[in-house]
């Protein structure tokens, strides 16, 4: 712990190199399976990072242990100075990361204004979140009691509702979803559906945006258009981008950084240009790609 | 599309307006309808107590249990055990009782407020292992609670009577106090799911995985649908027995078939559906009163059938088959009775009335 903070003291004068996130020797094991294996690397703070590599590399297993889904065999994981391993998925969305899904979950039976108004739930209901928040000595996010007693009464209750609701509007018409504001989720179209699935997200007020292949499924227009709202977030809401990705067009075109697994391993690491020129890299998955182009 | 709204606030004034022309229609009913009448106007409304309260835990939050006529029961007894007098007890006690319950002694209010409050204790003990299941396992762990309750009704002698049951538990269920619960109860699940809680429970029903990713605590919000709901199950309980006047732990009182019946009325109505739910209750106590007559012997175009019992259950099924089939969703589906909607259905249907008149 002391070692943390003194690192993290002298990492402070300088915002860009600092690491949001470490994943220290993590492991996920199934069984006899080693779906990630002795995963070391960090996310700094800012940047926008690209997690590549075949089907069953273990991209998303990565994505799940972060997020707490899974608990990791070995290893430790830390986010902005506290240990998540062991925390749960709310807390840990709590504590600041926001993921979506490689198969688009969204609350389909309510409209778009009430997916992104769920995402902002956790602020007023969350009090094991806030915990931990203050126990770290961090600033908690709305650490004020008997939240459901007001929202059932409606005393001292409705100012906040106003707020989350305005908030809510002001996100969906900057990531240019107002038009179907108050359409089911189910009636959206792929492409906006992604796009609501990645709105929701950040309406949990991330530090760390983690999106699982977000260009799956998409069309070139449509991918294109995904890659400009990525970088417009990014720098709109200021907030680190983690993504996995298929499309070599997404990755090479948008990350600045790229880490490359195979078989749960990390088989290299470095900007676009340094993996496309990488043999390991060719000969594990862009080499097939590649090849045809 | 533009669309006119009313404002909130008129919209308020509109439902006071509503809750004050039903409560003069009630009153109207309550000078002039006959006793069984009377009886069954209020059966509709204790039904809909169960039928709102379970629908908030199966329709809302997507927990599908099937324990609630365990709470049914827990709170009828608690509730009948403080309103029956000390003396009444000691009389129908065969057995012994325990001396502290037949000392325990309160007005019905009370009483009925502390029927919910046992069912919700009793719901957030089993709500612990239960919540941990999901789908039909949790169905099955929640009748099996219900049934343990019930079965251990039926045994406890000195606390419960057993099979004996109570009896001339005094007929305070009156239409004042049974429409009055359903408007709280109405307004308090209502106002719940029109708050971030709600949403955050619907959240839960579309999608568990998602929602958590979204920093929803789901045990907990389940929990806490749980023994809302459980508490107005008590509560309904409470009236219910107070409208019986004599309960006993067989399967067709406080059994799994009142949870079924109950079941039918929010899938009926349509599962998610506050409205939906008072609706289908209404149907369902209105149905099964007037189809008694079916078990009745009568003559169908002059041929004579003789009374055949459980047909009303049969006509029942059919009806709710037949329902299904139309409108897979219930009645209502997942949409509300709201001022909102009826100015928009009603416009949907003067534009479909007019272009008939048109063609």
């Amino acid at each position: 712990m002391m070692e943390n903070k003194t690192a993290v003291m002298e990492n402070k004068t300088d915002k860009g190199t600092k690491g949001l996130l470490v994943l220290d020797h993590v492991t996920m094991q199934f069984g006899g399976l080693v779906a990630v294996d002795n995963f070391t690397n960090e996310v700094k703070e800012g940047e926008l990072l690209g997690l590549i590599g075949p089907n069953g590399a273990g991209k998303t297993t990565v994505f799940n242990v972060i997020t707490g889904i899974y608990y990791p065999t070995k290893g430790k994981i830390i986010f902005d100075d506290i240990d998540i391993t062991p925390l749960k998925p709310h807390q840990i969305t709590h504590l600041g990361i926001a993921r979506t899904f490689q198969n688009i979950r969204l609350f389909y039976d309510l409209s778009v204004l009430e997916n992104v108004l769920v995402a902002q739930h956790h602020e007023i209901s969350n009090p094991d979140g806030d915990r931990i928040l203050l126990h770290h000595g961090k600033p908690a996010k709305n650490y004020q009691r008997f939240w459901l007693w007001r929202a059932i009464t409606k005393l001292g209750y409705l100012k906040k509702e106003r707020e989350m609701l305005e908030r809510a509007k002001e996100l969906i018409e900057k990531v240019g979803l107002a038009h179907v504001m108050y359409e089911k989720a189910s009636a959206l179209p792929y492409g906006e559906q992604r796009k609501l699935e990645i709105a929701r997200a950040l309406a949990t007020k991330p530090k760390l945006l983690l999106l699982d292949e977000p260009a799956a499924g998409m069309n070139p227009k449509e991918t294109e258009d995904l890659m400009e709202f990525i970088k417009k977030i990014r720098d709109e809401f200021d907030v680190t981008v983690f993504l996995i990705e298929h499309d070599m067009k997404v990755v090479m075109g948008i990350c600045e950084r790229i880490i490359v697994m195979d078989y749960g391993k990390i088989i290299a690491e470095g900007t676009p240009e340094q993996i496309q020129s990488n043999p390991r890299v060719i000969e594990a998955y862009l080499g097939k790609e590649w090849k045809h182009v | 599309m533009v669309e006119k709204k009313l404002s909130n606030k008129t919209k308020f004034w509109l439902t006071i307006a509503f809750i004050i022309f039903i409560g003069f229609l009630l009153w109207l009913a309550d000078r002039y309808f006959d006793d069984y009448k009377l009886r069954v106007l209020r059966l509709i409304a204790i039904y809909g107590v169960m039928a709102v309260s379970l629908n908030l835990i199966n329709g809302i939050t997507g927990v599908f249990s099937l324990g609630h006529a365990g709470f049914i029961l827990v709170g009828a007894y608690t509730a009948s055990l403080l309103t029956l007098s000390p003396e009444q007890k000691a009389m129908s006690y065969l057995f012994g009782i325990q001396p502290w319950i037949e000392k325990l002694h309160a007005d019905f209010f009370t009483a009925t407020i502390a029927g919910g409050i046992a069912a919700a204790i009793f719901a957030f003990l089993i709500g612990w292992p239960v919540l941990r299941l999901s789908g039909d396992y949790l169905a099955i762990a929640s009748l099996g609670f219900a049934e343990v309750v019930r079965i251990w009704a039926n045994n406890a002698l000195s606390i419960t009577n057993g099979p004996l049951g109570l009896k001339a538990i005094p007929e305070y269920s009156n239409t004042w106090w049974t429409y009055g619960w359903l408007l709280a109860t109405v307004v308090f699940i209502a106002s719940l799911v029109n708050s971030s809680y709600g949403r955050a429970l619907k959240a839960i029903r579309e999608n568990r995985i998602a929602a958590e990713a979204m920093g929803i605590n789901v045990f907990k919000h389940q929990l806490m649908s749980f023994v809302i709901g459980a508490f107005f199950a008590g509560v309904s309980g409470s009236l219910y027995a107070h409208w019986l006047t004599t309960i006993d732990p067989r399967l067709t009182t406080m059994g799994p078939m009142l949870t079924f019946y109950v079941l039918i009325m929010i899938v009926l109505g349509g599962l998610g559906s506050i409205t939906g739910a008072i609706i289908g209750a209404a149907i369902f106590a209105i149905l099964f009163e007037w189809l008694r007559d079916l078990e009745q012997p009568f003559s169908f175009f002059g041929i004579q059938v003789p009374g055949i019992p459980g047909m009303r259950i049969l006509t029942v099924s059919a009806i709710f088959i037949i329902v299904m089939i139309f409108w897979q969703r219930g009645i209502m589906g997942r949409e509300e009775l709201t001022w909102d909607n009826l100015i928009k259905w009603s416009r949907k249907l003067a534009s479909l009335s007019r272009k008939r008149g048109e063609g």
